[in-house]
């Protein structure tokens, strides 16, 4: 969500920062609680399992450092559930930061734990996940089970991915959270941008702006040159169906009927999150979290 | 699991790709290579860890240049031939 700053002028790029308590859950008297801290390059989740099951979650934006970001997020998603630190048995840290989450007992790559999560998310029948993160784009494959028969990660530059989406949210003066509708808010699909490059895009953006063009029919052109890459990533991994997108640009209406229809593919329907679904966004926690179960369960023996 | 390690830009598809279910921790192919493009990781696979060839992070980012060397293109680089499991592939192309 888009809010002022010091200086008066909003920051468009700022998307809201949330946790969520599942209220019909309890953990009293259960054993295996477990967690999963996603340290992602832009976003960090965190979520929190018993017995396997969801149970609360948070999302919020990663500072400077990787331990003060978990330290961060895991302070928000106990926030209201009444647990402490002490009471989760296994945390599983995940995302770009995985080394550094200093209440972890073990890093798992983020390949693995969105696998998982994704199959916790949409059930057995996904079978490629295209996750956009913050910094870079990944195209994983996996089984029934949600486990990574294989995968590809783009992390050469920052194009199409969900960090220049937020410097087109600025330029463009459009909430980051409408940007995926005002995309869509078109007479006819423009060409691509020529260059998917986040600097180089906004130069190109700023010339079409000069030339008259709207600032939806700008923000459609990035959108479809964003939404190119990713089909391309894909299709190097071969697309087989069931389809998912996870991380913060499943959100992103604009970039999903892209891919939807550049590949000729349905993608499953995203969960209700603003209505206490789960959220694709912490697709990486989720997963961590259950990897965490596991584990604590094979260190206790069964 | 396989993993594609490297990118595709303007000039071209440069990909090393790893089985990890073919991969036998030997190592050979880390001493084959001239270049210390690839190097044994230990991850996590179905809850057991596992020690694996993998491509340096430092070199990911610049595959194109640092194995042009063995020519990539034919896919009988050292690193290719020092695997008797057939492990490590390359899929280089130019546009």
């Amino acid at each position: 969500m888009s809010k002022e700053s010091p200086k008066g002028s909003k920051e468009y790029w700022r998307w809201k920062e949330y946790h969520r308590v599942l209220s019909d859950k309890s953990w009293k008297g259960k054993d295996a609680i477990t967690a999963g801290v996603d340290v992602g390059s832009v976003g960090s989740k965190a979520a929190i399992m018993i017995d396997g099951e969801m149970y609360a979650w948070a999302v919020t934006r990663t500072g400077s450092n990787s331990p003060d970001s978990a330290n961060k997020v895991m302070k928000m998603v106990l926030d209201g559930t009444g647990l402490q630190q002490s009471d989760i048995k296994y945390t599983v840290g995940t995302g770009y930061g995985r080394v550094n989450v200093p209440m972890a007992n073990k890093a798992i790559t983020e390949i693995a734990c969105h696998a998982k999560g994704a199959n916790y998310i949409w059930g057995p029948s996904v079978r490629t996940i295209l996750d956009v993160g913050g910094q870079d784009i990944k195209a994983i494959h996996c089984d029934e089970t949600g486990r990574v028969t294989s995968f590809l990660m783009n992390d050469k530059c920052a194009a199409g991915t969900g960090r220049g989406m937020e410097v087109f949210a600025d330029l463009l003066q459009i909430p980051i959270e409408d940007i995926g509708k005002a995309s869509l808010n078109i007479d006819e699909e423009p060409p691509p941008v020529s260059c998917t490059c986040v600097a180089f895009a906004k130069t190109e953006a700023i010339g079409l702006l000069r030339k008259g063009w709207s600032k939806e029919k700008v923000l459609a052109a990035y959108t479809r040159a964003m939404a190119v890459r990713m089909a391309n990533l894909i299709n190097r991994v071969g697309l087989e169906r069931e389809l998912v997108v996870t991380g913060g640009q499943s959100k992103n209406i604009g970039i999903v009927c892209r891919i939807e229809n550049i590949l000729n593919v349905k993608t499953l329907p995203m969960p209700n999150w603003r209505e206490g679904g789960l959220d694709p966004m912490v697709a990486g926690a989720t997963g961590a979290a259950l990897l965490a179960n596991a584990l604590y369960r094979k260190s206790q023996g069964n | 699991m396989i993993t594609h390690y490297g990118y595709t830009d303007g000039s071209g598809e440069y990909y090393i790709s790893i089985d990890s279910d073919k991969c036998n921790s030997c190592g050979k192919c880390v001493k084959q290579c001239p270049m210390g493009v690839l190097e044994m990781v230990t991850e996590m696979i179905d809850l057991e860890d596992k020690t694996m060839a993998a491509v340096t992070e430092e070199h990911r980012k610049k595959l194109r240049y640092a194995c042009s060397q063995c020519k990539p293109e034919l896919n009988k680089t050292p690193c290719v031939s020092a695997c008797v499991n057939r492990a490590i592939n390359c899929s280089w192309r130019a546009s």
